[in-house]
């Protein structure tokens, strides 16, 4: 076992864990963080994205231990501590862009990631490649690339 | 029409927990002292067991214990079995081979689970199951249907010749020889549905935990239809009675048809957790998934259309090998029979129809039911043979269509179906224009110019839907009967719990079922919850499939608030002193006719309860009512879906440039929901159309085993869609409803094969079309022809 401490959401965590332990099985088993979600073993699907340091990364193929002294964000970092909604949640919700929910938390990391990487007016070719790393059985994808099309408008405003 | 109630694009009940991470699958849930199964698995598709050494993996850090075969079978824990009987054409049932759910003297795929480890964490469980020693005899493996019957292939069960499951036919065979034998025109195919991998994104898991002190069992499972588990589970399985077992489906990420099915590895989680008196937890991984989750479709197919010099249907003609894999799962021997040779009339007059179906076993992982099960393949024979046709007879594919279209209502196809109601043409036409197909020719002239090949395809497809009536489906050999059930539980205070036997897992029915609540009742929306997947919750329920839960599930809830309602008027009449004959209800209040006095809904909800206006001798206190409901026939949702594509002439990649859907689903609910069912469906399709197949080597390895392998549908391989409706009613259910799930997956391939084979100018090419696939067919085409 080794003792590993990270900032998972704005708040100071530690933990003890074997070495070989998942970044995604800390924060599901340790943490009870269950929004990321693994949906495959050979990180292509994206149900496990999280931030690590700002930026987009798949729990499922990062050790706990290279997170020591990170700063994580999960799905349920990012409403405001009053509850009100990221506006990218908001546009998933308001554009249907999920069906079942279980690849909504890795879309939603990874959308913000692409407005991060590409601005805030993005168009449905930019947003169609860049989620590559994203899988989603449900939706056909034509509903989340209109959520992240307007999310990322909103995130201006 | 109300802001929420039917019709109106509500957003969704359900999403608050998605988007925000708070949904709850079933690998969320924890109970205490939860351990870890962890299931060794064959590397061989096909071999003996000789022997299993568990000593080294019982001493391993963590092992609470490590359960085999033998002990299953010694515990006296029964197979898990098919439930829809088909009986060969010449009277002989079905051959359903024994399935234990840890095998026991002989494995018969890749991923057979041979033993289980049970341990503190799933890491020492892992670590454990490599200690596991088993002794194999490799046999010769075979996984292609169409050599699974050849003398000399290996035989996979010992009792079951040629693996043969069942040799079945439908329809009239001398009259569709004879209409042949006087065609003007015959088309041939030779077609290959390919083997797919349903892959929703939430792998499948079972969490069991056993209650020494009742003697209870709970299953949290990843199901469709956790009350058909249950009943699987304790009839047939034998694991505990039914009285015993509780089974809950929570959140569940997707389905698709592959978590209908009963598993081995819930039946082995139930049995472990009540040997070791913890709860035990499996979640599968990826690699477990494709290895054991049920395929979907696998047909070797050779199909004839006869047609007579006007271009009128005579009949058609198809025999189907179809692949059932190592076992046959739960009613997979349905979907090549009855939910397929009762498809291949389409949207056409087609006065006799025969078909053939033969089912095999190979040493592949069982193959059931996934999004359309068996009206994909129909409607891809059908819709391949009426384009082909078409372009040899030199007609417009759409002219042909029209020529045979069915336009009246109802009408009895030549096998056994009865379409109530549909207008083809009207779907057609209007997809037509959506996709301005009269400029078509300008852009494939454009398309050229810039070194592509345009293509134009169309697939004009139905299904059948609702499944269905009980008496209907077990004439057929169903061993269920395939009604729905509800109950509306009114509060005191006027708000309603809906509990129903149809489960969501994706589709949103938190949220439609709450919309015609809302409206029926005339109460807000808000006040309005659906329970649905725990069978200590609802009594019974058949579950979600085949588009079942708004013609069947939705059907019940009115039939349970018909009875709401009546009763309602009984407690309003005591409240307002009226007779029982003089209450209204509209918009949520009662008023006595001709009067000004009213009551709201909630007052006379109270009344029910409290029920100081009336004496039980008159009137039962409370307001809860239970309906179920069983259709007079199956729904029939039709349409006509317009793949335009673009073909690199260098590489064979293709490029969907434009996508038309316009279908008839009866009364829609909400219209945002059902078109982001036909978006996932029409995704699904085209991934079977261009890029999925699940490949076994000829030892019978999975080759595709894997996302890295197996090619999942990516946001850029996919355009936007334009998606569109016509309505008629379904005449069956009180509704009108038709059912949304299924139908762009068994439209789409179709129309993307057309398009292809319309852009190249030849029709040989198979499913997957990968560029690979594509560019060859190119040089092929090209090739001159050996004299």
């Amino acid at each position: 076992m080794a003792t590993v401490s990270m900032t998972v959401n704005g708040k100071a965590v530690t933990g003890d864990v074997e070495p070989r332990t998942l970044l995604v099985q800390f924060l599901r088993e340790n943490l009870r963080l269950t929004g990321t979600h693994v949906g495959c073993d050979t990180s292509q699907c994206g149900a496990c994205v999280i931030h690590l340091d700002g930026i987009a990364a798949k729990a499922c193929t990062t050790l706990a231990l290279q997170c020591e002294g990170a700063s994580i964000t999960t799905i349920e970092g990012l409403a405001e501590p009053d509850g009100k909604l990221h506006p990218m949640q908001e546009a998933f919700r308001e554009h249907h862009g999920l069906q079942c929910g279980y690849c909504t938390p890795g879309m939603i990391m990874s959308a913000l990631d692409i407005v991060r990487r590409n601005g805030n007016n993005l168009d449905e070719h930019t947003i169609r490649d860049q989620l590559d790393g994203n899988i989603c059985r449900c939706t056909g994808y034509h509903n989340i690339v209109k959520a992240i099309e307007a999310g990322a408008k909103a995130m201006a405003k | 029409m109300s802001a929420n109630g039917i019709g109106a694009p509500v957003r969704r009940k359900e999403d608050f927990r998605f988007i925000t991470g708070q949904g709850q699958y079933t690998d969320d849930v924890v109970r205490p002292g939860e351990t870890r199964a962890v299931f060794v698995r064959s590397p061989h598709a096909h071999a003996k067991i000789k022997s299993i050494d568990v000593s080294a993996a019982r001493t391993m850090p963590g092992v609470i214990d490590v359960l085999t075969g033998a002990q299953l079978a010694g515990d006296k824990i029964g197979n898990l079995i098919c439930g829809w009987m088909i009986h060969s054409k010449d009277g002989s049932p079905m051959k359903m081979s024994a399935h234990p759910a840890l095998a026991a003297g002989k494995v018969n795929c890749v991923g057979d689970a041979v033993a289980v480890v049970i341990a503190e964490s799933q890491a020492q469980g892992r670590d454990a199951a490599e200690k596991v020693k088993v002794d194999y005899e490799v046999l010769p493996a075979v996984v292609d249907p169409a050599k699974a019957q050849a003398k000399g292939a290996p035989q996979i069960h010992p009792d079951i010749p040629n693996n043969t499951i069942y040799q079945w036919h439908l329809g009239d065979q001398a009259a569709v020889k004879a209409a042949f034998d006087a065609a003007s025109h015959v088309t041939t195919l030779d077609i290959i549905n390919n083997r797919l991998v349903p892959n929703a994104m939430e792998p499948r898991a079972a969490l069991a935990e056993y209650d020494a002190g009742t003697d209870n069992l709970t299953l949290w499972n990843t199901s469709q239809n956790p009350h058909v588990a249950r009943l699987v589970i304790s009839a047939f399985v034998g694991i505990t009675p039914e009285h015993k077992l509780r089974v809950i489906a929570p959140d569940v990420g997707g389905g698709f048809g592959s978590k209908i099915f009963i598993y081995p590895e819930e039946v082995v989680c139930l049995w472990a957790a009540r040997k070791v008196k913890r709860p035990v937890k499996w979640t599968a991984d990826r690699s477990e998934a494709f290895l054991t989750d049920a395929h979907g479709r696998d047909h070797v197919t050779r199909a004839e259309l006869a047609l007579d010099a006007s271009g009128k249907i005579l009949a058609l003609r198809a025999k189907t090998i179809a692949n059932l894999g190592a076992y046959m799962s739960t009613f997979s021997s349905s979907v090549p029979t009855y939910l397929y040779a009762t498809l291949l009339s389409g949207q056409y007059a087609i006065p006799s129809i025969y078909c053939e179906v033969d089912a095999v076993y190979t040493n592949t992982a069982p193959v059931d039911a996934y999004r359309g099960a068996g009206r994909p393949e129909a409607t891809f024979v059908v819709e391949r043979l009426i384009e082909v046709a078409a372009r040899q007879m030199d007609l417009e594919p759409p002219e042909l269509r029209r020529r045979n279209f069915i336009k009246n209502f109802p009408h009895q196809t030549p096998v056994i179906m009865a379409y109530d109601a549909g207008d083809y043409n009207a779907s057609m036409k209007k997809a037509m224009e959506i996709a301005d197909v009269k400029g078509f020719a300008k852009r494939k002239r454009e398309a050229a110019r810039n070194g592509k090949l345009r293509g134009l395809g169309y697939s004009t497809y139905i299904e059948a839907c609702g499944i269905a009536p009980s008496q209907a489906v077990g004439s057929l050999g169903a061993g269920v009967g395939l009604w729905e059930s509800a109950e509306v539980r009114v509060n005191p205070t006027g708000s309603v719990e809906i509990l129903t036997g149809s489960h969501s897992h994706g589709q949103g029915h938190e949220t439609t079922f709450a919309q015609l609540v809302s409206e029926r009742l005339g109460i807000p929306f808000d006040s309005v919850s659906i329970v649905h997947g725990d069978t200590d919750k609802v009594q019974f329920g058949m579950g979600t499939y085949g588009s079942r839960s708004g013609a069947v599930g939705m059907s019940a809830i009115v039939k349970a608030l018909d009875k709401i309602e009546a009763k309602a008027k009984k407690v309003a009449a005591f409240m307002m002193e009226a007779a029982e004959g003089d209450i209204e209800f509209k918009d949520g209040k009662f008023t006595v006719a001709g009067t000004d006095k009213s009551a709201a809904f909630g007052d006379v909800a109270l009344n029910a309860y409290i029920a100081h206006k009336f004496t039980g001798a008159e009137l039962e206190p409370g307001l809860k009512e239970t309906s179920f409901y069983d259709p007079t026939n199956f729904t029939f949702p039709a349409g006509c879906h317009i793949c335009e594509l673009d073909i690199d002439i260098e590489t064979g990649k293709v490029d969907i440039v434009n996508w038309t859907a316009v279908d008839d689903f009866g009364t829609v609910i909400n219209p945002m929901i059902v078109e982001g069912q036909v978006h996932g469906g029409i995704a699904q399709g085209v991934g079977q159309a261009l890029m999925e197949g699940a490949v076994y080597d000829q030892a019978g390895q999975l080759v595709t085993g894997s996302f890295m392998d197996y090619s999942m549908p990516h946001a850029h391989d996919l355009p936007s869609f334009h998606v569109g409706t016509t309505e008629t009613k379904a005449p069956s259910n009180p509704l009108g409803m038709k059912g949304c799930g299924e139908a762009g997956a068994i439209a789409s391939p179709a129309a993307v094969i057309n398009a292809i084979t319309d852009a190249i100018g030849s029709e040989d090419i198979a499913m997957p079309a990968t560029a690979n696939a594509v560019w060859s067919a190119l040089q092929r085409a090209k090739a001159p022809k050996a004299a």
